[in-house]
């Protein structure tokens, strides 16, 4: 084949694909890049939308980390999620996975059952537990004091309102079991065998043979958690609402974090300072933080062992 | 779900041959163990239940029973569930939760797919990199790009106090839906396009004839998760759409819905119910699909 030709397949093949990506080329730009960017620029502007933008050099920055009242408390709420959902949603999710594994019996209506709170839709979710759980009238505070156990005022007391976010995510745990019975049933069943013939104990076999098997999945289930928690929203701020009885329509005041800025989370605050304060510059600081922590685990999670997520390259 | 359950468990040695009293002591510990499991299994089958079935009681509740700390109705009040359904607005967020989840999910489909394709099978200077910004589109939090979209959406275009904001971009490739599909059409083997490609088919009717056939589970998946991140999504008729309530979603009004019934829990769980029973039974008609697309996120690659 003459080099023109070739070079001629080349430049089509070339195009063929651009044409094939060009939806996304669009998305990226439009939708991705541009943003990006302009959040950027607007972060070190003055804009509350009506006003055309003045440069504000870093004073949105230092707003945000020393005056912004909501900042910190908003970032130690992440940590606590991080350092507690995470965790015990991993660490259930595995349970209930290597549970499902075991059930012989109706092995489908259990798995069907297990799952189905996932689909939950999160406001109807969290509007079903902040019934649940409020104090006055939700059966479980009822049931706990018919068993003679103290009862919370779960989303109505700043020490409970994580622990109940934490149990509508236990709840809603069925993500997390899939991706752990498929990585179990994938355990090579010799290695099981073998560990018994060596007279192993279930822990052992748990230990030595499960564990390091499925170890890329915890380590995957793990990250994405925390990537997850970056965009913790819907949750914390219905039930925040819900129980601090001020909800409904736009442009309602509503004490953000309710209890004590115990459910306040960092995406919150992009709402609260932007389109609450019409601050759009310090709005776009919290966006920024937002994305560095995201994206930070996102490396992770595609450099660690040549890509967890698996990019097959 | 597919039943997987089967075999590949570390089985029980099941030694026929072993001696009467090693026998029986092994076949008690696996009887014992089986109770234990199941023991175990139907305490969690509770926790994930019971709270159903509580907000469906409650839904069924007069008004006044709904406030007090009854479990089980005294009468059942099904007129609860006509009664949300008169309230001014319900139908119309149907209305719009359809649209927004319909049409949004046959544009993702109809512009993720050939970009899937692209990424999976051709190759190409920049291919990988596409691929880490697709990931990181995938987990990009939406609030990071909020203050900017919002400005373009409502200040530029004047289209805030509509859906559309959520819908057009859906139109240019959602990136989870792009990588959800890349993966799957990994799967396919190359061969498959080659002969076709031998035989004349251009890289359009190798899509369309040969690769999408073979991707419906994948494409299900996809279209799946799609119309229940629009169904369940609150941010975004929040920001676009909380302006006018001809825009509402289900997912946004019932929050207000709950603000107009302040005490009336028994309706607000009516609504509650009815917000989430077309997710579940939707669920039942394609768990298949569903099972297999949660998994392939995570392990496959």
């Amino acid at each position: 084949m003459s080099t023109n030709t070739l070079r001629a397949k080349r430049r089509r093949s070339g195009l063929r694909t651009m044409a094939f990506l060009s939806p996304w080329l669009i998305g990226f730009s439009v939708f991705f890049a541009y943003p990006l960017l302009s959040t950027v620029y607007f972060s070190l502007m003055k804009y509350d939308g009506f006003k055309p933008p003045v440069w504000n050099s870093f004073a949105n920055w230092s707003y945000v980390f020393d005056a912004y009242p909501l900042f910190w408390p908003a970032l130690w709420n992440t940590l606590w999620l991080v350092l507690v959902m995470v965790a015990c949603r991993v660490v259930f999710g595995l349970g209930i996975g290597l549970l499902i594994t075991r059930i012989k019996t109706a092995t489908g209506v259990f798995r069907t059952l297990f799952y189905l709170p996932y689909l939950a839709p999160p406001v109807a979710a969290t509007m079903a537990f902040a019934f649940l759980l409020n104090p006055g009238t939700g059966p479980v505070d009822s049931l706990l004091e018919r068993a003679g156990l103290p009862a919370p005022g779960w989303f109505d007391d700043p020490s409970w309102s994580k622990p109940a976010l934490t149990m509508l995510a236990l709840w809603g745990v069925g993500d997390l079991m899939v991706i752990f019975m498929a990585a179990l049933l994938d355990v090579p069943r010799e290695q099981y065998e073998a560990a018994e013939l060596d007279g192993s104990s279930a822990w052992q076999r748990f230990r030595y043979v499960t564990l390091p098997n499925i170890s890329p999945i915890v380590v995957f289930a793990v990250v994405t958690g925390v990537i997850q928690t970056m965009q913790y929203y819907t949750q914390p701020l219905v039930a925040g609402k819900v129980a601090s009885g001020v909800i409904g329509g736009s442009g309602q005041q509503f004490e953000p974090g309710y209890p004590d800025k115990s459910t306040l989370t960092l995406p919150q605050l992009v709402y609260n300072l932007g389109f609450q304060r019409f601050d759009y510059g310090s709005a776009c600081v919290i966006a920024l933080v937002l994305f560095a922590l995201a994206m930070a685990f996102t490396a992770l999670l595609m450099r660690r062992r040549g890509g967890l997520i698996g990019t097959g390259e | 779900m597919t039943d997987t359950s089967a075999g590949r468990v570390p089985a029980r040695p099941t030694r026929a041959a072993a001696p009467g009293r090693a026998a029986r002591r092994a076949r008690r510990t696996a009887l014992l163990e089986w109770i234990a499991v199941h023991a175990l299994g139907v305490a969690a089958a509770l926790f994930f239940v019971l709270p159903f079935v509580f907000v469906v009681l409650t839904s069924l509740m007069t008004d006044q029973q709904a406030l007090t700390r009854d479990l089980v109705p005294s009468t059942w009040q099904w007129s609860n569930y006509r009664a949300v359904f008169d309230t001014p607005g319900f139908l119309t967020w149907w209305r719009n939760t359809l649209l927004y989840a319909g049409l949004g999910t046959v544009l993702t489909v109809v512009s993720s797919v050939p970009v899937a394709y692209a990424l999976a099978k051709f190759r190409f200077r920049g291919r990988h990199l596409s691929l880490m910004l697709v990931i990181s589109m995938m987990m990009l939090p939406p609030q990071v790009i909020i203050i900017p979209m919002y400005l373009f959406w409502a200040k530029e275009l004047g289209l805030s106090g509509t859906l559309w904001p959520l819908i057009v971009p859906m139109a240019f490739g959602d990136a989870f839906s792009i990588f959800l599909l890349r993966q799957f059409l990994m799967t396919i083997p190359d061969e498959y396009l080659d002969a076709a490609r031998v035989d004349g088919c251009g890289e359009l009717r190798v899509l369309l004839r040969i690769v999408l056939p073979m991707a419906r589970p994948g494409i299900a998946a996809v279209a799946l998760f799609q119309f229940f991140y629009a169904w369940n999504d609150y941010f975004g008729p929040q920001i676009y759409a909380s302006e006018n309530p001809g825009a509402w979603t289900l997912s946004y009004g019932l929050e207000s819905f709950k603000g107009a019934h302040h005490t009336d829990w028994n309706l607000t769980m009516a609504a509650t119910v009815l917000v989430m029973a077309p997710v579940i039974v939707v669920f039942f008609f394609a768990q298949r699909a569903f099972v297999e697309g949660v998994t392939l996120t995570g392990v496959k690659g």
